[in-house]
Formats: C-alpha cells, structure tokens, sequence
C-alpha cells in the first residue's frame, strides 16, 4: 500500500466519521464533491448527513461547529484554505478559545487548515498561521509532518476536548507518501527526533522538517552531524526534547516557513535562551520565510520561504561561530 | 395615555396566568436594574453595566416562551429574557459584584454570563457571534434526532450590520433552523442612529432577502410584544425555519451607565416610541382586568426586597482568589502549554 499525507488524512476522517457517531465534517464543498483537495472524496457518500456543504461564510462555519460542540458533537471544519480562517477568527479566538476558562464548558472542534506555500499559490493560498493561533490561550496548534503524524495526530484531534488547530502541509498532500498508515503514535505534546546529531540542533515542523532533513543529509557530506527535531505539535511546545536536544549539541537553529515576527522560532528561541543558555556555545538562530507576503511567481516563492539550500548555508554559518 | 394603549390589542382570558407571570418577570428585571445602576453610581460593580430599560416588553416574551431544552443566547439588554429562561437575581448580582461563586467565577463579567450545558450561552462582546453558535446548537439536536426546539438570539439595530449576523441568518435559513432572531431597533447604536446604521426601509424587509419569515412588531407594547414573539416562536417550533423578528422602541438609558445618552432628542424620547413599556404593561393588565393596583404595587415591593436582601447577601460574600485560580484556558490538562 502506499498512502499518501492527504490519503492519511481522508482516511482518519473516514476513522472518526465510522468510531464515533458524534463527528460530522463542515466546510464548503465538503460533500458531494469531496473538497477542494479531496480531503473527504467520497465520505458524504459513505456517511449520509454527516459530511455537510457549508455555506461561504467562514464566521458562521466556526460559530456553527462551536454551538454544535456545546451540545454534544464533535466537528470536523475544513477551511479551504488556512488563509481565509482569518475570516472565522473571530469565532476561532473569541469563541471556541475562551469557553472553557469563561463557562468551564470545554469546545472539542477541530479546524482543519490547508496550509503552507505552493508554487503559484501566491499571497492568500500559501499562509501558515500556526504562531497567530498559538498567541492565543485556549487553543491546541498541530503542526504534523509525516503522513502517519497526519493520520495519528488528526484523529487524536477529536478526540481532544479542545479547540486543535489542525495546520496540515498543502505541498506535502500529495508529495509525501508512506508504505502504511501507523498502528500507534507519540502522545500529542511530544516532539520526535526525527535525526539524531552531535553538532548542531534544528527544531521544525511541517513541511520545513523534510527541507531540513536534506539540509542535514548535505552537511553530513561535509562531516557535520546535524540533529533535527520534528515539533509535531507548537502548542504545547515540547520544550524538554529542545532543551536535552540542545544539550547535546550547544547549537540551535529554529526553522519556519512562517513569518518571523513573534513566530515559533522566535518562541523557541526565547524558550531556549531563557531556560537553557548555559547550554548554548554560540547564539541561537532563526530562518524563516521573508517579511513580505508570500509572493505567486515559483520564482520568487522558491527564495521567500526557506529551502534545505537556504537552511545548510544557516547551519553552516551557525557551526562557524 | 397615548392611543395604542387604549387599543385592546389581544384578549387575555386563559393567557391571564403567562401575561402576570412575564409582569412580575419584567418588574423584578426593572428594579433589579435600578439596584445595578445605584450600585454602580456607589462604585460597586466590577465594569460597566448595561442596563434593558425600555425592552423588558420585548425581551421577556423571548424567554417566557422558550421551554427548558431550547437554547437562548441574549444580548446586553435582556435581563427580563434571562430570567423568564431560568437566569436568577442571585447569579445577574453575583456576575456585577464579581463573587467569586457566580457563573462566571469572576472570570467574565456582568451581561457575559450563561450556562451553555443548560442550553443558556454566554455572550461574547462581538455582535452577532451568537447567531452562527445558536444555529450550530440547533444544527447538534437535529443530528440527535430531536424536533421541537428553538433556539433564540436577541441583537440591536447596530448588530445587523455585521458579517456574522447575515452569515448566521444566511447559514440557519439554508439548512432550514428553528433559529429565531430577535432584533430590537432601539434607535441607537451606542450614540449612532439608525440613519447611520442601514439605508432600507424597515430592518424586517431583510426577511425576504434571507428567506425566513419576518415579524414586525411595536416594542413598547407589551401584548403585542408576547403576541407576536410567541407566534414566532410557535412557528419556529413547528418546523417553519428561521424567523426574524424586528421590534421598534427606545432605549431608555445610556449605552450604558457611563453614557449619558445626550444624543438622544427629546422628540425623540415623547415620542410613541419613547413610552415605558413596563407601564404600559400594567395599565394593559389592568385594564384587561387580571391585575389590581394593589397587586402591581405589592410586587414592586416584593421585587424591591428580593433585590436588596440578595445583594446585601452578595456582597459578604469573597472575591476571587488569584492565588487560587487555576490559571488554565484548557481542560485537557496534560496539553497545557505555559503553567501559569
């Protein structure tokens, strides 16, 4: 078998839709037509009622699965694409991440948000919005990586009594494949060593963990021993495997596709800095995509995000100091 | 007395009972709130206080018809909704006081408080937030199975013009919701008039532009007001979509007691709409001839002690503890990111 990221995450929906009676997808174009990417082909079919075409109203989609989540149910919203759940946030923030400490009701939803940069996407289809979530209290950040992460990780997300931002990788959809889906997983909350080093430590998530992969993989040619550490999950921030990772190696780059101003690296590397300086032999670093919105030409996008190019000339100046 | 009042508008045999019950509701709300705004002027509230005087008529008939099992979200101006749903004198002074065995354990205040597990939600301040999350409630009691509920949301003049008010209506009218939607058109939004607010006609003309039923209705009078919210209701209950009802009157105090409400023109205020639906209640019930002016004053004076002797009870009563706050915006403990 081989099952690709986006295949992991149509079938952990299908898991959930089938183990608990209580789920039930919402989004535009969900249903009959299977979703702009195919993330529910083919599960309106299968689960009558229970898979729903929602209007475009971004606010009311939240707002709806959060009045459903009160009452019981556990919903599953697809943004098309992270980009427009700005047009929900409000809900998002405002709502679903102050009912607990508000009311002491929790809000078990999960909304699932296509993100990161494609060639050609351009500005308002490339957006990774996993920081902006994370600053607020009351939210859960998934950030999986890996086609089991997606597959373990989503149907953990129902089963979460809280609001899970659910961040999947557009460009690892159909680019990433596995030869099965996983049988058990790490707890959410739990970073993973994804390669183990000695002289230099880069903390990722999502799609920038295989572009840091290559980036270790060329500067082992050169004899350096780089050790990446997959987050999985931003909030929480598994700051323990960090710290011991950094332990090892006295080095730290932090690597987003995301914009860097109060990002995750940024919290990485002031969570680094503050609790473990004593470990660090040379100041932390961070590489993110630039300060401008996410430009459409392959061009240009290529430059604007960090590549495994980019991160092993980072990691390089890094192991010079 | 203006002309309206003396126009019987629906016959009251066999409603007796309901119609004193949603009074003494709108009464109790009345003096209650006069204790909030006094105890406001003394510096006692925590925050702002946001008073329903001049929508009692409007408000109760939304909670007076509502059953236990439906879902109510009120807005800042329905403290007579609130209690005829089931909200209490003890709970609404605990929330202003900010005691700490209130709903909302001094963590949200005043207007924000519910009970969402009793199908009573807490509003949040962005206006029109409520109506997707009502519609989402209905939406999870229809996947159960269950017919006969309403859902209800209250919302001013200002509140239409938001996104999420035509995307809720929007959304609850496509999937065909028992979503009743009351707007009170109190002429202001804050200090802005309803000039300023929307250029159509009447706000109930948007009805047929979503599709749903719309209901007009004079807010200062208090048997068209249960007439009128309560048919609606009906016909939401009975599977008949969403309803929107749209009441005309004037809010009779500030924005809130902070606002002096000079904006507000005395044509304004003598005019029809400026009339005090409480009293014209009571002269609707008198004159029906189910309440005597004995009763109406005895009740007064019954609401007037509840009210005083609960917020002296209230206010011996502790404050929240930062030091024993949980300091934790999710349940699911073992996620907990920062520890405060």
């Amino acid at each position: 078998m081989n099952v690709t990221y986006l295949e992991a995450i149509r079938r952990a929906q299908e898991k959930a839709l089938a183990d608990d009676p209580r789920v039930f997808i919402y989004g535009q174009d969900v249903g009959a037509f299977g979703g702009a990417f195919k993330a529910t082909k083919g599960l309106a079919e299968k689960f009558p009622g229970r898979v729903l075409d929602a209007t475009l109203s971004e606010d009311a989609i939240v707002g709806i699965a959060i009045g459903a989540a009160i009452e019981g149910a556990r919903p599953i919203v697809e943004m098309q694409f992270a980009d427009f759940s700005t047009c929900g946030l409000n809900q998002i923030v405002n709502q679903a991440a102050t009912l607990y400490y508000r009311t002491g009701v929790s809000c078990p939803i999960v909304v699932r948000l296509p993100s990161g940069g494609t060639a050609g996407g351009g500005p308002f289809h490339s957006q990774s919005m996993e920081a902006l979530y994370a600053h607020y209290p009351g939210t859960i950040v998934l950030t999986p990586a890996t086609v089991e992460d997606a597959y373990s990780m989503l149907l953990a997300a129902v089963e979460i009594e809280d609001p899970v931002l659910f961040c999947e990788h557009k460009f690892l959809y159909n680019h990433l494949k596995a030869d099965a889906l996983p049988t058990d997983a790490l707890p959410i909350g739990k970073a993973r060593i994804a390669r183990p080093g000695r002289d230099a430590t880069i903390v990722t998530y999502s799609a920038m963990l295989h572009e840091s992969l290559a980036a270790a993989k060329e500067l082992a040619g050169d004899g350096f021993e780089v050790e990446v550490v997959d987050l999985r999950s931003v909030k929480p921030l598994d700051t323990d495997t960090v710290l011991a990772s950094v332990a090892r190696t006295g080095r730290l780059l932090c690597v987003s596709e995301a914009w860097p101003w109060g990002g995750v690296c940024a919290e990485v590397v002031a969570r680094v800095t503050a609790e473990g300086f004593g470990l660090l032999d040379a100041p932390p670093q961070r590489l993110n995509a630039k300060d401008t919105p996410i430009p459409y030409h392959p061009a240009l996008w290529g430059t604007h995000r960090p590549t495994a190019t980019a991160i092993a000339d980072a990691t390089r100046r890094l192991l010079e100091i | 007395m203006s002309e309206a009042v003396k126009t019987r508008s629906a016959p009251v045999q066999g409603e007796g009972r309901e119609l004193v019950r949603a009074y003494r509701i709108m009464l109790l709300a009345r003096v209650l709130e006069e204790k909030l705004a006094a105890l406001y002027r003394a510096g006692r509230i925590k925050g702002g206080v946001f008073l329903g005087r001049g929508q009692e008529a409007l408000s109760v008939s939304v909670g007076i018809h509502l059953r236990k099992g439906d879902i109510f979200a009120p807005l800042i101006r329905d403290q007579a909704g609130r209690m005829a749903f089931g909200d209490t004198v003890l709970d609404t002074l605990r929330t202003y006081l900010g005691s700490a065995l209130g709903s909302m354990r001094g963590r949200d205040g005043n207007i924000h408080r519910g009970r969402p597990r009793e199908g009573y939600y807490a509003m949040i301040s962005h206006l029109g937030a409520m109506l997707p999350l009502v519609a989402g409630g209905l939406l999870a009691r229809r996947f159960r199975g269950e017919s006969g509920v309403v859902g209800a949301t209250c919302i001013g003049d200002g509140g239409t013009s938001t996104g999420a008010f035509h995307e809720g209506l929007n959304a609850a009218a496509v999937e065909k919701l028992p979503l009743v939607v009351v707007v009170a058109n109190n002429q202001f939004a804050y200090s802005t008039p309803t000039s300023r607010q929307y250029a159509c006609a009447d706000l109930v003309d948007r009805a047929a532009g979503y599709g749903v039923a719309g209901h007009k209705v004079d807010g200062t009078d208090f048997l068209e007001c249960m007439r009128v919210v309560g048919g609606a209701i009906a016909a939401a209950r009975s599977g008949n979509g969403p309803q929107l009802i749209v009441a005309d009157l004037l809010r009779l105090v500030g924005h809130g007691e902070h606002d002096d409400a000079k904006y507000v023109s005395e044509e304004l205020k003598t005019s029809h709409l400026g009339r005090d639906c409480l009293v014209v209640a009571g002269e609707q019930l008198l004159e029906a001839g189910v309440v005597t002016a004995e009763e109406l004053k005895v009740w007064r004076d019954e609401a007037q002690e509840e009210v005083d002797d609960t917020a002296a009870r209230v206010m011996r009563e502790p404050e929240p503890d930062p030091a024993d706050e949980e300091w934790r915006a999710i349940s699911s403990e073992f996620l907990e990111d920062f520890r405060g």
